[in-house]
């Protein structure tokens, strides 16, 4: 059976389930965002296919367990006037040793050998012009994306193109993060003084979720980026846009609210203070999230601006609650224009 | 300055009332108490039974933690415990269970069952027993004060740096981990080192070691891998000491440390840390099958040699936990080999328990539930370990929910239902009272069905994309109502656990004293009278076989053939050092967690000082005299 269909009977009896109970289905059947069941990658559909596979063998080896099992449990209970003749079991049997020594060793050469072959497949460094490369930064709690070749950087969200090859180049500056992205492949550990590599792909256009992986501190749950994979054409027209300069500030709020950004905000979000680097805000106004976990909106930028550790607990933005009503007004204004 | 003085007037104050020279009748009448006799006891069983109770009590711990973590998962975006608040609870969930429930309630078994097993009045070290055990007491209870005073660690169990460094995570938290685990761990490897040359030693006559019980054979490997598998442990955390605590720069990569060496350092300690847990269990349930299967353990040799093994390769294997750190393919597929390979010593484990079963006359017994219950759970735990050991699937696997729900199929489905098992089994031998079979049946029903409902679920949500240690996670992604089944099925585990709790306490206030020889036992403990006499047998026995105690009961005996004459024997006595000692530890610890450096070396000091007064002290134990023993034999 192939792995869609077996994915669908799973589906199907997870929605069995769901309509007998009369329950939301979006609580309980996994969504194509960050379903390691169903990926958009090459990545990942090896890594599944390793799943089924090493899961195949094991449902085999269970298969036999359980049948001695039950067969132990239920024909050898101690059972009222009856003995059994205990002459007839020994307490060591060569030859039945030797077969539950051997046919294990069989079924695990079975599963090592795709094994290693898969490894060596994964880290496989892409090679030629059609290869895009993606420096990866992990922040306390954030995402920093480069494209060299480009020449910008984003945070929280990552854009690639379908079909392509994208080669990741991913470190640290302060903790051990890990980079993943369950629909697409599988993660990368984010080392401080490290570059560790991973190629990822996604074949089909969609908003993935993003998330770090390893215990990075308080908000370590909220530290989540989006994974845009678009057309090359759209793909391309994002680039563009990235790489223009700056729309022009024109209204007098605008003006006003770019002092107030140069004066405050600049230090951490111009990389002027690299023990308190904060993500790059020039493109803000093409961004679909708020801190990575936000709808983007007015209303969450301002709540995001007055008690940022409200909502990530432990990030190093601080408040600016002594903005008033007008100045905060100016100041979003401002960044939802920086497109 | 002040607080020296405060502290060297107090220091004179103890060692004036525990010298006598200040209040002799105090002292006096402090040695006649229970408490004193329990502080300055050396004897293995009562040491083992504070194990086990420290053991149970810091389990309702750790568990109560973890009821805490399930409740802020019922439902996304919850309140309840977030950002450092749960990371605290998830460290000391992990810390508390592995270091403070796991282990106390191994070595408790191993104490009390292991000499009686191999025929010994006492382990070889008794002395170094007691200081093994207060060292863990006290370091388990510095490692929790971090609660109360100034926050707990917060690094996760792994305590992976830089997140550990003083930078990521201020105040002391991490230093009640540091100093906390040193303390344990150095009464652990005191104790690994004590029983392994308890059971090479203290063997009785024709007690050769491929006669040993099961439980006796493992208890024998997992010393050793303490002996081998703590000091990594213990350099690691020195490591983090010296950066925590003086500025040193191991860890910190602006300076040029390294944090991969600390997941070395860790994992190295870490992994054959899983099999010191797991394979007295694996002795345990190989105990219980042979004996309510009324039949001799099923490939005996065999068994040793892959309990071996399993030991052996439990050292290669560590890797296999940083798949995704980036060390390249060539080291990712040797060590998933490596870590394939050990699925064969542990298959042949699980044939050769069917197999024990195989033609027995099986009695179900709740300690034999647990070891029923053990087989389907242990080897479902088996199995997704073996799917993880292939680094491609555990890219997508690792640090996910799948990965909690493998190990707690291992350590629960293991470790802890082994150790239930072995509870209800010794129960009788350790305290002389039966437990209730009816409240313990309602207990395994509860607790088991409550496991399989709170980690089954989980492999599913590591699958739909949920990190591990994470307060929160999406909603309408599909992981409310699985998380919302593993909360529940933790609730069940929780009333299960209330259950024994009361089943405990029902047995400690019964009056009914329990046969010698409840299940019809096969190896020597069942052979001592109950409640077990402090020097354990009053002749020394001889033993001709596997299963002794069976052998000689085949034989019509009812009791093991002596190996020696009524003579007198020579017992150790108590003493209050080991206390003393792991007491200045204490306060020396906490004193270097407060940064407070005189009171640092004060309790290092008084360390000293108790070590001398050991190395100085004239005591060669007492000895029973026969009389005694023909005198108590008559009374009963």
């Amino acid at each position: 059976m192939s792995r869609k269909g077996l994915w669908r009977i799973l589906a199907v009896l997870a929605l069995a389930m769901l309509v007998l109970a009369g329950c939301d289905s979006s609580k309980i059947l996994p969504s194509d965002a960050l379903n390691v069941l169903d990926p958009k990658g090459t990545a990942g559909e090896k890594s599944l296919d390793l799943i089924y596979f090493s899961i195949a063998i094991m449902l085999v080896v269970f298969a036999i367990v359980m049948a001695i099992f039950i067969y132990v449990l239920v024909k050898f209970r101690k059972r009222e006037g009856v003995t059994l003749d205990r002459s007839k079991y020994k307490d060591h049997n060569t030859v039945l040793e030797i077969i539950w020594t051997v046919l294990p060793i069989a079924a695990l050469v079975a599963l090592a050998i795709p094994t290693v072959k898969y490894t060596f497949d994964l880290a496989e460094v892409p090679k030629g012009d059609d290869v895009l490369v993606v420096e990866v930064v992990g922040h306390q709690y954030w995402w920093e994306f480069k494209y060299p070749k480009q020449g910008f950087k984003t945070a929280q969200e990552l854009h690639i193109p379908v079909g392509k090859k994208v080669h990741f180049k991913i470190t640290g500056t302060d903790v051990l993060h890990a980079f993943w992205v369950p629909a697409l492949g599988g993660k990368m550990d984010v080392i401080p003084g490290r570059v560790n590599e991973l190629t990822l792909d996604a074949k089909k256009a969609g908003l993935y979720h993003g998330k770090c992986a390893e215990l990075c501190g308080a908000s370590h749950a909220l530290m989540d980026f989006k994974v845009v994979a678009e057309e090359q054409a759209d793909f391309d027209k994002w680039i563009a846009k990235m790489s223009a300069p700056p729309a022009p500030v024109v209204t007098a709020k605008e003006k006003q609210g770019e002092e107030i950004f140069n004066s405050s905000c600049i230090k951490c979000h111009a990389g002027m203070d690299p023990k308190r680097e904060g993500p790059d805000l020039t493109k803000f106004g093409n961004r679909q999230s708020i801190a990575g976990i936000l709808k983007y909106d007015e209303k969450n930028l301002k709540a995001w601006l007055k008690d940022p550790k409200s909502i990530k607990p432990g990030t190093k933005m601080e408040k600016f609650d002594f903005l008033n009503d007008q100045e905060l007004d100016a100041l979003t204004q401002y960044l939802m224009n920086r497109k | 300055m002040g607080t020296l003085l405060i502290m060297i007037v107090f220091g004179l104050f103890f060692a004036a009332i525990f010298t006598g020279g200040y209040n002799n009748t105090l002292i006096q009448r402090a040695r006649k108490t229970t408490a004193w006799d329990w502080l300055t006891s050396v004897d293995h069983k009562k040491i083992g039974v504070m194990y086990f109770m420290a053991g149970i009590f810091y389990f309702v711990v750790g568990g109560l933690e973890a009821l805490f973590m399930r409740y802020q998962l019922l439902v996304p975006g919850n309140d309840a415990f977030v950002g450092r608040t749960f990371n605290e609870l998830l460290t000391m969930h992990g810390t508390t269970m592995i270091f403070f429930a796991a282990m106390p309630l191994i070595f408790g078994l191993i104490n009390v069952v292991m000499p009686l097993q191999i025929g010994a009045r006492d382990v070889a070290f008794p002395f170094l027993n007691s200081l093994g055990f207060w060292l863990f007491f006290f370091g388990a209870l510095l490692t929790n004060m971090g609660w109360i005073f100034g926050g707990a660690p917060d690094a996760g169990w792994t305590s992976y740096v830089q997140l550990a460094l003083n930078e990521y995570s201020p105040g002391p938290g991490v230093d009640y981990y540091v100093l906390g685990l040193q303390i344990a761990g150095a009464g652990t490897t005191m104790s690994g080192i004590n029983f392994l040359v308890t059971i090479l030693n203290m063997r009785t006559k024709g007690m050769s070691l491929l006669r040993m019980p099961m439980f006796t054979w493992t208890s024998l490997i997992t010393s050793v891998l303490i002996i081998f598998a703590m000091p990594p442990l213990t350099i690691a955390l020195l490591l983090l000491m010296m950066d925590r605590l003086f500025g040193a720069n191991f860890f910190d990569h602006v300076m040029g440390g390294s944090a991969v060496l600390w997941e070395h350092l860790f994992w190295i300690f870490g992994h054959p840390e899983v099999y010191i847990v797991v394979l007295p269990a694996f002795g345990i349930m190989s105990d219980i099958f042979s004996t309510f299967s009324k039949k001799k353990l099923f490939g005996y040799n065999s068994m040793v040699f892959a309990t071996s093994l399993i030991g052996f390769l439990g050292f290669m294997v560590w890797v296999h936990h940083m798949f995704t750190v980036g060390l390249g393919p060539v080291s990712n597929s040797i060590f998933a080999i490596a870590t394939m390979l050990i699925a064969i010593p542990t298959g042949i484990k699980v044939f050769n328990w069917l197999f024990t079963m195989w033609g027995g006359e099986l009695t179900f017994p709740v300690a034999m539930k647990w070891a029923i219950g053990f087989i389907p759970t242990f080897v479902i735990g088996g199995m997704t370990g073996i799917m993880l050991a292939a680094p491609p699937a555990d890219f997508q696997y690792q640090d996910s929910y799948f990965v909690v729900a493998h190990f707690h199929y291992v350590l629960i489905g293991g470790t802890v239902f082994a150790l239930l098992a072995g509870a209800y089994y010794w129960w009788p031998k350790m305290f002389g009272k039966m437990l209730s079979e009816r409240l313990g049946n309602w207990h395994f029903w509860l607790f088991f069905i409550g496991f399989h409902l709170t980690f089954f679920p989980q492999h599913f949500l590591g699958l739909f994309g949920m990190p591990r240690r994470v307060f929160t996670y999406e909603p309408n992604v599909g992981l409310e109502y699985i998380n919302q089944v593993s909360t529940f099925g933790a609730i069940l585990m929780g009333i299960g656990t209330i259950i024994f709790a009361w089943n405990m306490i029902q047995s400690f206030r019964s009056k009914k004293i329990a046969a010698a020889d409840p299940w019809d036992g096969r190896s020597l403990e069942w052979a001592t009278e109950t409640p077990v006499p402090f020097y354990n047998f009053a002749q020394l026995p001889e033993v001709r076989g596997v299963d002794a105690f069976w052998l000689e009961k085949q034989a019509g005996n009812k009791q093991m053939t002596p190996a020696e004459p009524l003579g007198k024997i020579h017992m150790p006595s108590g003493s209050h050092i080991p206390f003393l000692m792991s007491i200045a530890l204490f306060v020396g610890g906490w004193g270097l967690i407060a940064r407070s450096w005189q009171i640092g070396v004060m309790g290092l000091l008084a360390f000293g000082v108790t070590m001398f007064m050991r190395s100085f002290d004239r005591d060669h134990g007492f000895y029973v005299k026969p009389k005694e023993l023909l005198d108590k034999e008559a009374k009963s």
